[in-house]
């Protein structure tokens, strides 16, 4: 099943990069989105067998990989709960990314081109999630790195587009350096890339040091800190991040896939299965604490005034990672992957509903050129609005929420939890920075679409709802931005051992109704779950049928949609392909169901098992569930308040943007500019880069190495050569004089030995 | 005295008989009967591998230790009559196509594969200089063949007078060995120089001179002034005999001579191959960098190919032999395909030999096109082509010989030589196409270039069908001498420090005296 999850990506991309020519731009539509819908399917059966159900954790090996010496590498899939979770977000944001893009690139000329891409990049994106061992982790980080490459440069005639392929490139080599002497450090520590070998030993490994860079230091935090350089650069983190708001200039489908819901997570993902690693080096957790929030600030405050909407959630984005990484940094590591599924479903819903807004204005990026398009595309502008409100972390105490509403809660809670300062520092970072997410959400809806159009007439009157195909996978995401958070509350995060404060707690939906943990759960809080299970799955199903039919109602829109702009017949490739979504999201469904009759990991223990490791006393998301109230109320209050915030500047008193502007000139630019972070590397490292390059360029290059190297070679032999031609007279007695020549020299020469 | 046991030499007896026989057919049946001549003689070759195969290739000597039978002789012929008849079929339609048809040429090249044999076989000095001049008289005649043609005679003169003083050369060499060893038989030379060793310097100087003549039949640099020329101007279906068959006797003969009689001076000729080998090499790959004549670069190719299979006699080991033979054997194919391709460039009847004639062949014939690409490949030595393999098992002998620097300098060569078989691929590629070949490919030029390319690309699937029977005739000449190979090079310094002229006349006088006997 695993292999299916993770080759038919592989397999869709060597069709449609291969034949795509023969098959056609519908065929690579259908075999690409019909191949990662399915893998979606099996992906998510793998999620409850292993996530939710009690499944061991298992390595499908494939292959010998590498073997030299005490060297050794496999190819092998290793399903267990972390990475079935990646798997899930992956396949699922991927197959509705596919499917999006049918309508988004339609007028694109190279169709086949892009969805291979986009194959490929969900292949290498799956093995990365499913390595067995760093190498293969490697190899998934790097195919991810060019498949991002190849598709923010996707339009290559635009010459910011391949700028802004190349900077991610580079930028990221800096990051991948990190990662590969991680990788290295690690296997002088441990003899082996395997993480099994490399988790069993980690404790032994506690207080062993080595000799990094002349200095001796502690190994394991030394192999910590190179590693999370190399997430650094792929999860635009503070220092690396420039990359990751120039990748905009790729398709909009992209951006949201990779630049928001995949990839750039997989710095999360990499940490959070270093974990054992990452444990036994507190100062690592510290670094990538203050870097987390760090970050999940400074890209907050560029966010604020920013106006292009996609460079907006981009930034968005930046902050969002930031959060996962001081979760990570606190030990909070489910809390972490919590916020890093909600975040991929309302993340990508942004972003592609920002795609939707972006289609509907003829390619109008820019803010200030929209407003008051609300009406004219009302399922995009209540998508946006799910989407900001889950990233805004909006909802009701102990009722419900949106996804983002217990992600965000939960990582706030375990930082203050850590009862540290660099705990207490992330939290009020990440507080500051959730004033400000709820801001610009908030700006980016109202600007975009309220108040009075700003845009020209001819671009108002084209503007139009999206075709279903863009629709339908808005609604399923926006289902997943609602429901994320909520249905897997307990599992990801849900505490065993502290049930006393169950009752205190905010949400408590979906309490086990399975035997082995009623011990645990104190009978009163049990009956009270029991009765808020039954109102909760009465809300799940009603909520995924309506989805459902949703979905199914838009579909068979679509399909006529079809057969009216293609009446010779085309139609019914493309109709089963939107079949094979109906039959996904049923087959959701009818898990779900299941599920709910069936056993829940209702805990974090029972659901992540030993894929985590957490050293005792520094369990901070049980910590969370037990701290003051306050805590856990003020992310909620500083997401209404910065809400409120920008219904009052950009709907209230319109004015108020610009007067703050003015009174606030230096800190407006310094936000307006990024930080200078772009400036400062161009003027420090850039320009002497390439300084330097062109001294070795001219000078040693081709002045030294070629004139003496290739060239100079090349030019000595073919001089030699006509030397030679030369000597061929054709004369016949200058042969025999050679002849003779040669052999009194030969007879000379044994002359001379003898004597 | 008289050894009449003529079974092991029947190959050849029968091969003389059917020339003999054929040119009587030719004589009665006048020209028209040229194909039916060479079609026999193409049977005639088989006939005679079938009888190859039927006699023990147990080492033996008859006729008074005149011609000696053994596992290597046995080999050698075999790939010399496959390339007999490789350069035959080859031949048929081109003598039609450039009306040259005369009876003789089938018949020539017949003597000329007997003269071949004989030198493989050859155990006796004099033997050995009859069967080279039955072959180079052959070889002669064939070169200056269309007679009518200014470069064609031209061809076949440079070839006979310098061919005259490489024979010269030889019969020199035979006399001082003779003289300062006493005999002509290799087993005698054999035991005489294992006494003597590097004291015996008449017989050095013998050697030097005996080599230099050979090395003109192999073309090895700086014997291999009249390649070129000939090359070029013999018509091509010799041009393409020359580079497959004699090269292969005349590499045999040496080995023989080297790994027999002269094995104790091994360190005294291991020497000179080293020189040859090196010279051959740099020439073959830069002479050929500026050609623009195919035949002309296919020479200096076959210069530098020679320089290559050199090595492994330089190695000295049975391992360096073995891949010498497999080397010869590898290079006959590639060869004989690369000459069928070259023999169907043809333009309204009239044979083009230039390189930029190939233009865009990829285009107006793309099957030709991509078999000449897959031998020039395998020629410039790409993996996992035959050419490759025939490099790898010559260097690969060359470390084991601890001649790190040869084998560097095969390999800088190699890098060198690339750029015109390359050059090649590209033109037939890359380059505007000219006008479109004449389409009637004869079905033998077919099947030759066929089996070629299948070989070429096949090799690697079954590679120890090769190996190990050239391993096995590698060990049968080597074997025999492998005591005194040992001796002789313990021997050297000893022999060098106490090297003075007296002991070495002496010798030569106590041998003289026993030769009066």
């Amino acid at each position: 099943m695993e292999l299916l999850a993770v080759f038919l990506p592989l397999f869709a991309f060597i069709v449609a990069g291969l034949f795509g020519k023969q098959i056609g731009d519908i065929g690579c539509q259908i075999v690409t989105s019909a191949s990662v819908i399915i893998a979606a399917v099996f992906s998510v059966i793998l999620f409850f067998e292993v996530g939710l159900g009690d499944y061991e954790a298992y390595s499908t090996i494939l292959t010998r990989w590498i073997d030299s010496g005490t060297f050794q590498v496999n190819w092998a899939l290793r399903v267990d709960t972390l990475s079935v979770v990646m798997m899930c977000v992956i396949n699922i944001v991927s197959s509705c990314v596919h499917i999006y893009s049918i309508g988004y690139m339609s007028h694109d000329a190279a169709k086949g081109r892009f969805m291979a891409y986009l194959s490929l990049f969900t292949f290498a994106m799956l093995m990365l999630v499913t390595a067995d061992n760093l190498l293969q982790l490697f190899f998934g980080w790097e195919g991810v790195g060019l498949a991002s490459y190849l598709l923010i440069g996707f339009w290559n005639h635009k010459p910011s587009a391949n700028a802004a392929a190349q900077k991610a490139f580079v930028v990221n080599r800096v990051g991948d350096f990190g990662l590969a002497l991680g990788i290295m450090a690690v296997f002088v520590i441990f003899g082996s890339l395997d993480f099994d070998v490399i988790f069993s030993q980690v404790s032994d490994f506690a207080d062993y040091k080595f000799v990094f860079l002349g200095y001796e230091l502690h190994a394991l935090t030394v192999a910590s800190l190179l590693l999370f350089m190399g997430a650094v650069g792929k999860s635009a983190q503070l220092g690396l991040h420039t990359w990751l708001p120039d990748a905009m200039e790729g398709p909009t489908p992209v951006s949201a896939l990779i630049h928001a819901a995949t990839m750039v997570t997989a710095g999360v993902f990499l940490v959070a299965r270093m974990s054992p690693l990452f444990e036994f080096a507190p100062v690592a957790l510290i670094v990538v604490t203050v870097f987390g929030a760090t970050t999940a600030f400074v890209a907050a405050t560029i966010g604020l005034t920013q106006f292009d909407i996609k460079r907006v959630i981009a930034y968005s984005t930046m902050s969002q990672l930031g959060y996962m990484f001081f979760a990570l940094g606190v030990s909070a590591y489910g809390a972490a992957m919590f916020h890093l599924m909600t975040h991929a479903f309302f993340k990508a819903l942004l972003f592609l509903g920002a795609g939707s807004v972006i289609h509907a204005m003829s390619d109008e990026q820019d803010m200030r050129n929209m407003g008051g398009i609300a009406k004219k595309i009302p399922a995009t502008y209540t998508m946006m609005w799910i989407g900001s409100l889950a990233l805004a972390g909006v909802g009701i105490p102990g009722i419900f929420g949106f996804a983002g509403f217990y992600s965000k809660d939960m990582v706030l809670e375990a930082a203050w939890a850590d009862a540290s300062w660099f705990g207490h520092y992330a939290y009020w970072m990440g507080i500051a920075a959730a004033v400000m997410t709820a801001f610009y959400s908030g700006r980016l809806i109202f600007m975009t679409f309220h108040g009075k159009p700003r845009a020209s007439k001819q671009v108002m009157s084209h503007i139009h709802e999206s075709p279903a195909v863009m629709l339908a996978p808005l609604y399923v995401l926006a289902f997943g931005a609602i429901f994320a958070g909520f249905l897997f509350y307990n599992s990801f995060v849900g505490s065993a051992h502290h049930g006393e404060h169950d009752a205190h707690h905010i949400a408590k939906p979906l309490a086990s109704g399975d035997h082995h943990d009623t011990a645990m759960i104190e009978s009163t809080t049990k009956r009270n779950a029991k009765e808020e299970i039954k109102k909760a799955a009465g809300t799940i199903k009603a909520g995924i049928e309506t989805q459902v039919s949703n979905v199914e109602e838009k579909m068979i829109g679509h399909a006529e949609s079809i057969a009216e702009d293609h009446s010779n017949g085309d139609l019914n490739p493309r109709a089963k392909s939107d079949n094979d979504q109906i039959d996904a999201a049923h087959t959701d469904k009818h898990t779900n169901d299941h599920d709910d009759k069936a056993h829940f990991a209702a805990t974090k223990e029972d659901f992540w098992k030993n894929t985590i490791f957490i050293r005792a006393g520094n369990d901070t998301v049980d910590a969370a569930h037990g701290v003051d109230l306050w805590v856990k109320l003020l992310p909620l209050i500083a997401g209404l308040f910065g809400l409120g915030l920008s219904y009052i500047f950009y709907i209230v008193a319109p004015g108020l943007p610009e007067k703050c502007v003015k009174a606030f000139k230096y800190p407006h630019q310094l936000l307006f500019n990024k930080w200078y972070f772009d400036e400062l590397y161009d003027a420090l490292i850039v320009k002497n880069a390439l300084r330097l390059g062109r001294v070795f360029a001219v000078a040693g290059d081709k002045n030294i190495i070629d004139r003496l190297g290739p060239d100079g070679t090349a030019l000595a032999s073919l001089k030699t050569g006509t030397i030679f031609g030369k000597i061929q007279s054709g004369f016949i007695y200058h042969y025999a004089f050679i002849m003779i020549i040669s052999v009194i020299g030969l007879v000379t020469w044994f002359f001379m030995k003898a004597w | 005295m008289l050894d009449f046991n003529l079974i092991p030499i029947l190959p050849e007896i029968f091969l003389a008989f059917t020339a003999m026989g054929l040119l009587i057919v030719g004589v009665s049946g006048g020209n028209k009967s040229t194909d039916i001549i060479c079609w026999a003689a193409v049977l005639s070759c088989l006939m005679a591998i079938f009888l190859l195969f039927g006699i023990s290739w147990q080492r033996t000597t008859v006729l008074n230790d005149m011609f000696i039978i053994d596992q290597f002789g046995g080999f050698m012929k075999l790939i010399i009559l496959l390339g007999m008849i490789a350069s035959i079929a080859l031949s048929v339609k081109y003598l039609y196509q450039e009306q040259m048809i005369r009876f003789e040429y089938p018949v020539l090249m017949l003597m000329a594969c007997v003269g071949m044999m004989l030198m493989v076989s050859a155990h006796n000095l004099l033997g050995l200089y009859m069967a080279l001049e039955l072959q180079s008289l052959s070889l002669y005649v064939l070169a200056a063949f269309r007679r009518n043609s200014y470069k064609s005679a031209e061809a076949g003169t440079k070839y006979f007078v310098l061919g005259a003083l490489s024979s010269g050369l030889i019969l020199f060499g035979i006399s001082l060995v003779y003289g300062f060893t006493g005999s002509i038989n290799f087993s005698v030379i054999q035991t005489s120089l294992s006494n003597e060793g590097a004291a015996n310097i008449g017989a050095i100087i013998g050697m030097v001179f005996l080599l230099s003549g050979l090395a003109f039949k192999i073309s090895a640099v700086p014997f291999h002034m009249w390649t070129p020329d000939v090359y070029q101007g013999a018509p091509t279906s010799v041009t393409a005999f020359f580079a497959i068959v004699p090269k292969v006797a005349a590499f045999a003969l040496i080995i023989r001579l080297l790994y027999e009689p002269f094995a104790p001076l091994m360190e005294q000729w291991s020497q000179i191959i080293l020189f040859l080998s090196v010279a051959s090499m740099t020439v073959g790959a830069f002479a050929a960098l500026v050609q623009d004549n195919l035949k002309r670069l296919l020479a200096y190719s076959s210069i530098g190919n020679m320089g290559y299979a050199l090595i492994g006699i330089v190695a000295g080991n049975e391992a360096g032999v073995s891949a010498v033979i497999i080397y010869l054997f590898i290079y006959m194919f590639m060869t004989a395909g690369t000459f069928g391709v070259i023999l169907c460039l043809r333009r309204g009847g009239i044979a083009s030999e230039k390189i930029s004639d190939l233009g865009g062949l990829s285009l107006t014939n793309p099957a030709l096109a991509y078999a000449m690409a897959i031998l020039m490949f395998s020629m410039s030595g790409l993996p996992p082509l035959a050419g490759f393999f025939g490099k790898l098992f010559v260097f690969q002998a060359a470390i084991d010989g601890e001649l790190y620097a040869l084998a560097i300098y095969g390999v800088i060569t190699t890098v060198i030589a690339a750029y015109y078989y390359l050059r090649i691929i590209k033109v037939m590629f890359f380059d505007d196409p000219v006008d479109t070949l004449d389409k009637d490919i004869p079905f033998a030029r077919r099947a030759v270039i066929f089996v070629s390319v299948i070989f070429v690309l096949g090799f690697i699937i079954k590679p120890n069908l090769l190996v190990s029977s050239s391993q096995s005739a590698a060990s049968a000449i080597t074997a025999p001498q492998g005591l005194a190979v040992k001796k002789t090079i313990k021997e050297p310094p000893q022999a060098a420090a106490a090297g003075d002229r007296p002991s070495s006349t002496e010798a030569a006088a106590t041998v003289t005296g026993a030769q009066d006997k």
